[in-house]
């Protein structure tokens, strides 16, 4: 007895000092995110607290968006061929990479093409025994139209997996390198059915990326380690710690007494604080977003462009933006963000010009005007205050003779309500990019596919437009559609469907001890690359 | 015993119906739909909306939608979250010890700190002592609590650097959980200085928590001690020449303390209002922010799940006081 007692107290005693000796040398960067992911199955689910604890941190994907930037550059795949139909994409894997071991998995080969099928299959196709393991709702594989995309995912041998498209669609590599098409591991799937636990699949996730999950206490922190195997090399901070924390005001106290070194979503009034601070720096980037006003151009007079154009004149875009920014946004001219790839900046500016927009609307037959603005009752980095936006709406409307009423419903009903044909007014909305690509701004915003939906609100169809957009969809060659999309944005800013208003600015405070940290512009947090001083 | 035993069990089976329809219709009064919530500006297609209604049971009528969650309550299924998929039950059984623990510890300051300030100011009564408890009191009831704890994590945590801004632990330790309560699994962990995390992260949001039932507790022990100060038995101990502290502390104090523990009874239900706000703040991972989170969401499963666990406990913890004052007061129990 006595005997035993002394050695779990020796044991206990030299488990201390390792475990203290491991804290000293460890580097840890804690993290303060601003909510509790969803899940850690990154193919469930389509928010981006989700994406920064299980797709970016676990994953990787076959390619990948460059780190701060949409360039998209080889991952798992090290190349692949597009057949000239552009309906044929080959990838070809990289051999010896490793899957993720933990307590309870340690997988036996290495990442091959029964992975990448698999990880499309399970989103895909219902027969499969993991189609509906939690609940079947594989959200941005439908939302990216895959099923109507996909006509087979096929293994042409362990490390060839050729995909063939129903149609040409150039947007389809970087759909590639979004969330859902995370790689995940077979091997442990078929381990997780067999032993009747198929709910860890997305709560112990395995994957093949920079960290490894180590555990989550719900609501509370989120432990990764790094991922000694990593493929791009082992990363050199050796913990990643994500501290739930849902208030931005206390992220901020949280950071500045030195309890995390990097934190999300500041918010605008806090930034100029956060920049005095010494031991601090806040890294800013244009987001990868817009924020608009949409007339329904179905209903009477806003069927019209000129009377659209006109009133695009009476708002002042720039007090509406300094006003709900506070100096984080950006005022905008075009439906798509400057740092996307085929902004058109020729695109000339409408300028606020009360007298003129009131000359053209009497001149299109349009008096006493009453309208709706619909102001969303939801905070989103591309509008955080629209109830303020419209207010300053009505009032620069009212200079010239416009009566507009602010109507505002709880979230869901408000998108419901924007999806309605027949829809009055204007509805303020807005949107971040999935991809990085132009088609996810334009022809999803603006297509004639999207009419009667909450994504297309203007519930704009115009055949010159949409012939453009169509064809840069099915062009593969970067630069020809480069030309379409800037003919696009001219057509867009000539027909006014929206009074485009900003694009917002993306904030990262972190201690000046975080070094290698880049703003990614399509909105997650990626901890790959980072490092921390001592 | 028995007779009351059975007429206060017999009590619980339509309070607990009456909670299953109130948290089963609540959710559903509120604005939004839980499917479009999750689908955000994405959007979703007609067909893809009818197919998650369906696997949900929203498509079906209210009524047989209730009488099915109800079959399944008896059976001890809450259902799934809709945004995590995880049982509620599960999810709700990681959560409560953060909140019991933290609602345990604010209660014990208040009792600590509001009993004796009431019965001071009781004794000293009018005098400046009196006037400056009961003002400070008041002001401790009126206080807004996101404010106050704002306030209180900026001076001591922000500037002073005396607390932690927010956690129940600092992240340098890591033991699996076993209770659940942070006090007793860091002592467990035998990890050196994990159970002194433990307590200064307890101290601002128990000082928050607690600040309300502090003021309660106080006024409220005041106003019987004044009562029971001017009794004749009261009265009689002081003719009988025994110590001030003696006649105070033992004799007018056991007898106010009555419609005192009554008070701190209400106050404990009181806690889960007050949890909400105070969670949130110190990034608390209770049920209260859990709630929250979910009433956001329209996530139906789990504001039902919730409320009735919440209200369940509730209805025990009173019947456990019923039973226990049938057990002191024999005329209770013949009533």
């Amino acid at each position: 007895m006595s005997f035993k007692r002394f050695a779990t107290a020796a044991l206990l005693g030299a488990g201390l000092i390792a475990a203290a000796t491991a804290g000293a040398s460890a580097k840890t960067l804690v993290f303060c995110s601003e909510g509790s992911p969803e899940g850690f199955d990154p193919a469930l689910y389509t928010s981006g607290t989700s994406f920064d604890a299980s797709g970016r941190a676990v994953f990787n994907r076959l390619v990948e968006f460059d780190i701060g930037t949409t360039k998209v550059v080889p991952g798992l795949a090290e190349s692949w061929d597009v057949s000239a139909d552009g309906k044929e994409y080959t990838f070809h894997l990289r051999h010896g990479i490793k899957f993720q071991s933990s307590d309870t998995f340690t997988p036996t080969r290495d990442m091959n093409a029964d992975d990448v099928v698999f990880s499309f299959e399970r989103q895909w196709k219902k027969d499969n025994k993991w189609f509906s393991y939690a609940g079947g709702n594989w959200e941005y594989f439908s939302s990216m139209s895959m099923p109507e995309l996909l006509k087979s995912v096929e293994k042409v041998d362990d490390y060839t997996v050729k995909f063939v498209l129903n149609r040409p669609e150039a947007p389809m590599l970087a759909d590639l390198a979004m969330d859902f098409a995370s790689i995940v591991s077979k091997e442990y799937a078929d381990q997780l059915m067999k032993a009747g636990t198929p709910e860890l699949f997305n709560q112990q996730p395995i994957g093949t990326g920079p960290f490894q999950f180590v555990a989550y206490q719900p609501d509370a922190v989120i432990r990764y380690k790094a991922n000694p195997d990593y493929f791009r090399g082992k990363q050199k901070i050796d913990d990643l710690v994500f501290a739930i924390t849902t208030d931005p005001a206390v992220r901020v106290q949280r950071l500045q007494a030195g309890e995390c070194q990097i934190m999300a979503y500041p918010s605008p009034a806090d930034v100029a604080k956060l920049k005095a601070d010494p031991n601090l720096k806040v890294e800013g980037e244009a987001g990868l977003n817009v924020g608009y006003l949409a007339y329904n151009t179905m209903m009477p007079p806003f069927d019209k462009p000129e009377v659209r154009k006109a009133l695009n004149m009476a708002i002042n875009k720039k007090a509406i933006v300094d006003a709900v920014f506070q100096g984080t946004g950006t005022v905008a001219k075009n439906p798509i963000p400057p740092t996307m790839w085929s902004y058109n900046n020729d695109v000339k500016e409408t300028p606020y010009d009360p007298d003129q927009a009131k000359k053209m609307l009497a001149d299109a037959g349009v008096k006493d005007l009453s309208m709706k603005i619909w102001a969303m009752p939801v905070s989103r980095p591309y509008m955080p205050n629209a109830r303020r936006a419209a207010e300053l709406m009505q009032s620069d409307l009212s200079k010239v003779g416009v009566k507009a009423e602010i109507v505002s419903y709880e979230w869901g009903e408000y998108l419901k309500r924007v999806a309605d044909k027949k829809r009055d007014g204007a509805v303020i909305l807005g949107w971040t990019g999935d991809n990085g690509d132009p088609d996810n701004f334009l022809a999803v915003l603006l297509g004639c596919d999207g009419v009667g939906t909450s994504n297309n609100a203007a519930n704009y169809c115009y055949k010159p437009f949409e012939d453009l957009i169509q064809k840069a969809k099915t062009t593969a060659d970067q630069a020809e559609r480069t030309k379409l999309y800037e003919q696009a944005q001219v057509v867009f800013k000539d027909q006014a469907p929206w009074d485009v208003l900003d694009h917002s600015q993306t904030f990262m405070p972190m201690s000046k001890k975080v070094t290698g940290y880049k703003i990614n512009p399509l909105g997650t947090h990626i901890f790959e690359g980072v490092d921390i001083s001592e | 015993m028995l007779r009351f035993l059975a007429t206060r069990v017999g009590l619980l089976i339509p309070t607990f119906i009456g909670v299953s329809l109130v948290a089963f219709g609540f959710i559903r009064l509120l604005p939004g739909d839980p499917i479009l919530i999750f689908a955000g500006e994405h959007g979703i297609t007609p067909e893809r909306y009818h197919q998650v209604a369906m696997q949900y049971g929203f498509d079906r009528p209210i009524w047989t939608q209730y009488f099915h969650y109800l079959g399944n309550l008896l059976h001890g299924d809450f259902g799934q979250s809709i945004v995590t998929r995880r049982p509620v039950l599960r999810e709700f059984i990681t959560l409560f010890p953060a909140t019991l623990e933290l609602s345990v510890c604010a209660i014990v300051f208040a009792v600590i700190i509001g009993v004796p300030a009431g019965v001071l100011a009781a004794v000293k009564r009018g005098s400046v002592v009196d006037q400056g408890l009961m003002g400070t009191a008041l002001v401790g009831y009126s206080m807004p609590v996101f404010w106050w704890a704002l306030l209180l994590v900026i001076f001591f945590s922000g500037i002073l650097h005396w607390t932690p801004v927010s956690g129940r632990m600092d992240l340098l330790y890591f033991f699996k959980p076993v209770t659940g309560f942070m006090l007793i699994d860091s002592l467990l962990s035998g990890q050196k200085g994990a159970f002194t995390s433990a307590v200064s992260h307890l101290i601002l949001p128990t000082i928050v928590l607690g600040t309300i039932p502090l003021a309660v507790i106080a006024r409220q022990t005041r106003s019987a001690m004044l009562e029971v100060l001017g009794e004749d038995y009261v009265r009689t101990a002081r003719a009988k020449g025994l110590s001030p502290f003696r006649v105070v502390g033992i004799h007018a104090l056991r007898n106010a303390l009555i419609p005192v523990i009554t008070t701190i009874g209400l106050q404990v239900g009181m806690m889960m209002a007050g949890a909400i706000l105070t969670e949130t703040i110190f990034s608390w991972p209770g049920i209260g922010k859990w709630m929250v989170d979910s009433v956001f969401r329209r996530d139906y499963p789990v504001v039902q799940g919730g409320l009735i666990l919440i209200a369940g406990i509730i209805m025990i913890v009173n019947l456990v006081v019923d039973l226990l004052y049938g057990l002191v007061n024999p005329r209770i129990r013949h009533r």
